[in-house]
């Protein structure tokens, strides 16, 4: 067991099977795990079952799973609902587009056997609409279901009936958030409410309603069929089994990787991503999207799991994981990460819509050139802030690059402020190109394809860029053949 | 298609769709039968994935080459895209990356008609669930 890496649970599927064609699934044991429940299984033996495998939801928060379907088990209502998590929003994650495109049977089968387990009769997945692919196979997917009889009434001869239906998603990252996606889907604004009441008490419609996410969904059929204590002796102690991740960035082996809970952020970078493109150095890698942090040289060996990476200052997530090199402005990417939330950030609750607006404004300070020491003590704190009194998970979580950055890199944060200057060369507003004279032969190579102009000088003569109007481009740097041209 | 009524109607179809794969898989029968899987999630379109099933079905089929060509999710190896699998009765699957029709071409002249192996070969690197 121990000669690869990665082992695939929730891509078991993904890439082998058609996954247009339900025989294809079928011919994989499809199916056989919701017949072994609905015919072999009380919905107590199923929860108890999840709950053993140790699953914990991997939309981000893990969640233990099982916890979460005992809950809407045990409140009672004439109609209960199951949904699936399908607003991927990450920038740079793609494990749920994947699974959906590559094994959408799986996930259906997965939420059949939550219906069967907490009463429920009705399934709603909530899926972006940027994902047409996914959807349509989806849609196959269903219909083909329905056709052979293992969606609709009566599933397997037994009295358990269960249906699937979609519902879309207009791409806002706040929908994730279980509160806001159950508003949407009742065709009201994206927006998050308090908890509690928790979905599984009143959720869609006022229901008690079960939200897991895609992946969460995807490991499920194959726990019930190889049992929770195969599952189980997969991963750490408190994090069982495997996640996927999608890693990105600049790294060799960009794609999927499913790897079990432990595993060491250097294996999965080094091993599996085959290293850092063009021979760079390793800066950062950040995982949880916006949520999350960024992680350096000295968590590489941290064993991955929700609670190492909470620990180290980011979080799990829902797998994204974006490699950085030395090239990469830390400053920036931070900026990059709040722009992103201020612009997502649903507006309801002031500390998230004025505070990360505010975090924005001076990160862009920062990266001008223009920041001073006291607003680097006024991100820390309006950090604090923003996080202890959002309302929902966007807002708490959305000054993590903020902070994790002025943990690992606050050098570059200084060399911004005191220095002026950009250690990795990403800022543009604070470098400057130069032409070293003694370098230069005057090729006219730099003149040339500079797009403005800005580069003057006689043939065979030291040129000059006049900085007023260059735009740094970079271009004359790419050209020159003769190491003439530096940032200062 | 039939209806599903039972566990055992299940068990039934499953059963008969394994041993049919079985048949296709193993070398040496009359159901034996090369077969070719395109990776054709979203990255795999993107890169042109389309555009290597298409070449991939009409050039087997002027070549005279039996094999059955299908679609798949991701691969995983996004970095590589387009990916195919080749399966040969009786042999291991091996995955292409970087297939673009080109490569395609070579895969069926080369590997396909004559077991020589083509460059771009991604070696397995994970564990499925059965072992």
């Amino acid at each position: 067991m121990t000669k690869y890496k990665q082992i695939r649970i929730a891509l078991n599927n993904c890439g082998v099977i058609d996954p247009e064609n339900i025989e294809d699934y079928i011919a994989r044991d499809g199916y056989m795990a919701l017949g072994k429940c609905i015919t072999e299984m009380t919905p107590q033996d199923v929860i108890k079952e999840i709950k053993d495998s140790g699953l914990r939801g991997r939309g981000g928060g893990g969640f233990p799973a099982g916890l979460k379907w005992e809950i809407a088990s045990k409140n009672h209502a004439d109609q209960k609902y199951v949904v699936c998590n399908a607003d991927e929003g990450d920038p740079g994650a793609f494990m749920d587009r994947s699974v959906l495109e590559g094994d959408p049977h799986a996930v259906l089968e997965a939420m059949a056997i939550c219906g069967y387990s907490i009463g429920a009769t009705k399934g709603l997945i909530y899926i972006r609409a940027e994902y047409p692919l996914a959807i349509k196979r989806l849609k196959i997917a269903i219909d083909q279901a329905r056709e052979v009889g293992l969606l609709g009434k009566n599933i397997f001869g037994s009295k358990f009936d269960f249906d699937i239906e979609l519902r879309y998603g207009a791409g806002a990252f706040v929908c994730g958030e279980e509160t806001s996606l159950i508003h949407s889907m009742e065709g009201l604004r994206g927006e998050p409410t308090i908890k509690p009441p928790f979905p599984a008490e009143k959720g869609y419609l006022g229901k008690p309603t079960n939200v897991n996410n895609v992946e969460t969904y995807a490991s499920v059929p194959i726990i019930i069929r190889k049992g929770a204590s195969w599952f189980n002796k997969i991963g750490t102690e408190k994090s069982k089994g495997t996640k996927v991740f999608a890693l990105a960035g600049k790294v060799n082996n960009v794609g999927l990787v499913e790897v079990p809970m432990g595993t060491t952020l250097r294996e999965v970078i080094f091993e599996i991503g085959g290293g850092i493109q063009n021979g760079k150095k390793f800066k950062a890698v950040q995982t949880g999207g916006p949520s999350g942090g960024c992680l350096t040289e000295k968590h590489l060996d941290t064993p991955i799991d929700f609670d190492n990476l909470v620990a180290a200052g980011s979080m799990m997530g829902s797998g994204g994981m974006i490699v950085m090199d030395e090239d990469n402005c830390m400053v920036s990417v931070a900026k990059f990460y709040l722009d992103f939330t201020v612009e997502e950030s649903c507006g309801k609750c002031s500390p998230c819509r004025i505070g990360n607006k505010r975090l924005f404004e001076l990160l862009e300070r920062i990266t001008k050139g223009q920041g001073t020491m006291d607003d680097l003590q006024r991100l820390r704190n309006m950090s604090n802030v923003i996080k202890d009194t959002s309302l929902c998970g966007l807002g708490q979580t959305s000054p993590n690059p903020v902070l994790s950055t002025l943990d690992n890199f606050y050098d570059e944060y200084l060399a911004h402020v005191k220095d002026h200057k950009c250690p990795a060369g990403e800022c543009k507003d604070l470098m400057k190109y130069f032409i070293i004279a003694e370098n230069c032969v005057g090729c006219t190579a730099c003149a040339r394809v500079c797009p403005v102009g800005a580069i003057t000088g006689e043939k065979k003569e030291a040129h000059l860029i006049n900085s007023e109007t260059c735009i740094k481009c970079g271009a004359c740097m790419e050209r020159c053949k003769f190491d003439a041209i530096i940032i200062k | 298609m039939t209806k599903i009524k039972t566990l055992a109607d299940l068990v039934k179809l499953r059963d008969e769709l394994q041993s049919k794969q079985a048949l296709a898989d193993s070398a040496d029968n009359a159901e034996s039968i090369i077969q070719i899987k395109v990776g054709m999630g979203t990255s795999g379109i993107a890169s042109g994935a389309k555009a290597v099933i298409d070449f991939l079905v009409e050039a087997l089929e002027k070549r005279n080459i039996e094999a059955n060509v299908s679609q798949t999710g991701d691969m995983g190896y996004s970095y590589a895209e387009p990916t195919i699998e080749v399966k040969k009765p009786g042999k291991d699957p091996v995955v292409f990356g970087f297939v673009n029709v080109q490569k395609a071409d070579e895969i069926i002249e080369k590997y396909i008609k004559r077991d020589e192996l083509v460059e771009g070969i991604i070696p397995v690197n994970y564990h499925t669930i059965d072992n």
